[in-house]
């Protein structure tokens, strides 16, 4: 199977600590993994912003980097569901392209997906001791319908202690442009977001979303909890001695 | 049509984040929204969950409200056919100031100086009371949570539950400030609330001569109307007055009595959690000896056709106003229902009100983006309307028909930067440089505007030495994308 790792502009900009660990992890169960340098960004926050036209390009852009691959991997559940619900809507009205987007747009997985559903495994021969709770990022949840599959690989994580987060289905408030254009409701639904994961006690908080992590984590410093913020993907990446 | 004119009382509203600003900084209004959808939803999901086949009847309620929305046409006709045929007038109104004239016209011939209503959307949306109160007619509000919303002198905040900014110490002091006849000694229990409330409106219903209501349901086949109530102070409004007005959405209709059968299984649960509400009234015309004598149907447009003209947008019209949305909702549970400056608030406001008022006011204009896209409120709505998506489609609206011009700048800068790429790497390599100046211990406590809006809560994570691109080029032997771009791609050019 040949493997496209879509990074995504945010991470790899920002959390390239998450690409690697996505390389690591893909590789260490035996995979190759490609990284096709034409990539860019999805055109999410232009498309949810209301830029259809600068966001076009984008979409343009993804199907051509992505053509070849089999499977195509992301460390964002909310870039793939983008890819795979709001690429055809881009791509509407213009019968090429709206074929590469149908060809390319299914083979978008998110990682935690990917791994549980495509590759079928859930013990990923991680080892991470620490206490760690997992935030379900919206997208992920309502549009990408992961379920519990970052869930069952958490719980194969050696030494890995899991800790229930009160209220987890709710919305950090980071939504892109939103916890700009509304900042105030933004920080209010962060401030609850933060409050319960101190109650769960944990040092590490994970999700399957850079953005929503760097949203939380934002708070989490603010606020000197002293509670990290780790995208799921490094966490299963870590191993015994590293 | 005069755009100001859909929804009278909501003229001059601030844009949602002014709004918002003051409800989250409110922290009795936090606590008592928080306690009030808390508790709503947590027993929604519970009954819910008792029906097996919820999302067959869930996508049967979508397909039947698109057909009829499709196919309105024949319906309306329909059922005004069979209104009239039943002893009923039917009368049709374009918008909120001809519904509102036909209304008090019915009333002032009726000779009524006051009127009792039935909980009612649509005549919210039209500003019905004001319209009479300026042609000397007294409203008289008589579900519960609208009469302390009316004492109160304030507007609704939610759709089901129009006073659920209020608790019920705030309600004891309302009633015992403005209700003539509150007992002696009133106190905050609510037992005692609505037994003060009961009292105060029994003379009104015993004493009126017009009743005005909506309808959650039309029924074309057979010309009947349907009201679905917990209280059953509407049931006396629908039968003891000589006269009664409906004031109903032309989207309302449905085609057959069966319909019902789907409708009256979701609504209860999606709204109040019960299994079955305690009232339903249903009528079809007059009856001799039994009702009101005389009985007006007023259809009203109000946007309504307009809406159904966009193929994304249109689903709103499928709304049986149940108020799930607004419970699950985390941007309601804390900007409160009054920041959407409309009588439909939360998710289903958001998307409703601009496509029934356009985008003109501030308020309307910032709507579709008073969302995280969290998309709550499309996993429980009872038919299946995908919010979401009805609020990226406003936003590529609002964008086209105003758009910020320094705002459009951003978007088209960064555009250009990350269609490529080229400049992708480039503008990471700057990002990566400033983090000297910028970041400090990986965090970055202040942005200038409009990003300080971040980093007035929130610390931004400072650029990497290294972004993951140049990581893999450096170590994986790919070549980064370098070099000169397309011919004829600027910033200006967006494809």
């Amino acid at each position: 199977m040949r493997i496209g790792l879509f990074v995504t502009c945010l991470t790899d900009t920002l959390f390239p600590d998450t690409g690697k660990a996505v390389v690591t992890l893909l590789e260490r169960l035996g995979h190759r993994v490609e990284f096709p340098m034409a990539q860019s960004c999805c055109g999410q926050m232009h498309f949810n912003s209301g830029y259809r036209r600068e966001a076009q390009p984008m979409a343009r852009g993804f199907a051509a980097a992505f053509a070849a691959y089999e499977a195509i991997v992301t460390p964002s559940a909310s870039c793939a569901a983008m890819v795979r619900e709001y690429h055809p809507v881009l791509a509407s009205g213009d019968a090429g392209f709206a074929r590469e987007v149908a060809e390319v747009a299914p083979r978008v997985h998110d990682l935690a997906t990917f791994l549980t559903s495509v590759l079928g495994v859930t013990d990923v021969g991680a080892y991470f001791p620490h206490r760690v709770t997992y935030h379900p990022t919206c997208h992920s949840l309502r549009m990408m319908h992961v379920g519990d599959a970052p869930l069952r690989l958490l719980r194969e994580v050696r030494g890995l202690e899991l800790a229930d987060l009160p209220d987890a289905e709710t919305c950090c408030g980071f939504g892109g442009t939103f916890a700009v254009k509304n900042a105030d409701v933004s920080a209010a639904m962060c401030a609850d977001k933060v409050a319960a994961i101190r109650a769960s006690r944990a040092e590490v908080v994970c999700a399957g979303d850079n953005s929503c992590l760097m949203h939380i984590g934002g708070a989490l410093s603010r606020m000197r909890t002293g509670v990290r913020t780790m995208h799921l993907a490094e966490i299963l990446a870590s191993a015994e001695g590293r | 049509m005069n755009p100001n004119g859909t929804m009278p009382t909501y003229l001059g509203m601030p844009a949602f984040p002014d709004a918002a600003r003051a409800a989250v900084a409110d922290s009795q209004l936090r606590r008592n929204l928080t306690h009030a959808t808390t508790a709503i939803r947590t027993k929604r999901a519970r009954a819910v969950a008792e029906l097996g086949d919820w999302e067959d009847l869930r996508q049967a309620a979508k397909a039947i409200k698109d057909h009829v929305l499709a196919n309105l046409g024949t319906y309306l006709p329909r059922l005004e056919e069979n209104v009239t045929r039943a002893g009923g007038h039917v009368h049709w109104a374009r918008d909120a100031a001809e519904a509102n004239a036909i209304v008090a016209d019915l009333v002032a011939k009726a000779g009524a100086g006051s009127v009792v209503k039935v909980k009612s959307m649509a005549t919210q949306e039209t500003g019905l009371n004001s319209a009479l109160a300026a042609r000397g007619i007294t409203a008289i509000e008589t579900d519960l949570a609208e009469l302390i919303v009316q004492l109160g002198d304030d507007l609704p905040s939610h759709i089901l539950v129009p006073a659920i900014h209020r608790n019920r110490a705030e309600i004891g002091e309302l009633f015992r400030r403005t209700m003539p006849d509150a007992p002696a000694g009133l106190t905050d229990e609510p037992a005692r609330l609505a037994a003060a409330a009961r009292a105060h409106l029994r003379s009104e219903f015993l004493s009126a001569t017009v009743g005005i209501s909506g309808a959650n349901f039309a029924v074309a086949d057979t010309g009947s109307l349907v009201v679905v109530e917990s209280e059953g102070n509407g049931r006396m409004c629908l039968t003891l007055p000589r006269t009664l007005i409906s004031v109903v959405g032309v989207e309302k209709v449905l085609p057959s009595w069966r319909d019902l059968e789907v409708f009256l299984a979701l609504l209860p649960r999606s709204s109040t959690a019960e299994r079955m509400n305690p009232y339903t009234t249903i009528w079809s015309g007059v009856t001799p000896g039994d009702g009101p004598e005389s009985f007006h149907l007023v259809l009203l447009d109000n946007g309504r056709t307009a809406t159904l003209a966009d193929s994304v947008g249109r689903q709103a019209l499928r709304c049986i106003r149940c108020s799930a949305c607004l419970n699950v909702c985390p941007v309601y549970e804390r900007a409160g229902g009054h920041a959407y400056g409309s009588p439909y608030p939360g998710p289903i406001g958001a998307i409703l009100s601009p496509q029934l008022r356009g985008f003109s006011s501030p308020v309307d204009a910032s709507l579709p983006f008073a969302s995280s896209l969290c998309g709550a409120c499309y996993e429980v709505c009872p038919v299946a309307i995908n919010i979401p998506e009805v609020l990226v489609h406003l936003r590529a609206k609002a964008v086209e028909s105003q758009g910020h011009y320094s705002e459009r700048s951003v978007f088209k800068l960064s555009g250009y930067v990350l269609r490529s790429p080229r400049r992708l790497a480039a503008a990471q390599r700057a990002a990566s440089f400033s983090r000297y100046v910028v970041g400090r211990k990986g965090r970055i406590r202040r942005l200038p505007p409009p990003l300080s809006a971040w980093t007035d809560t929130r610390d931004a994570p400072a650029p990497p030495p290294e972004s993951f691109r140049a990581w893999w080029a450096r170590t994986r032997g790919g070549a980064e994308l370098r070099g000169r771009r397309p011919a004829g791609d600027s910033p200006g050019t967006s494809e």
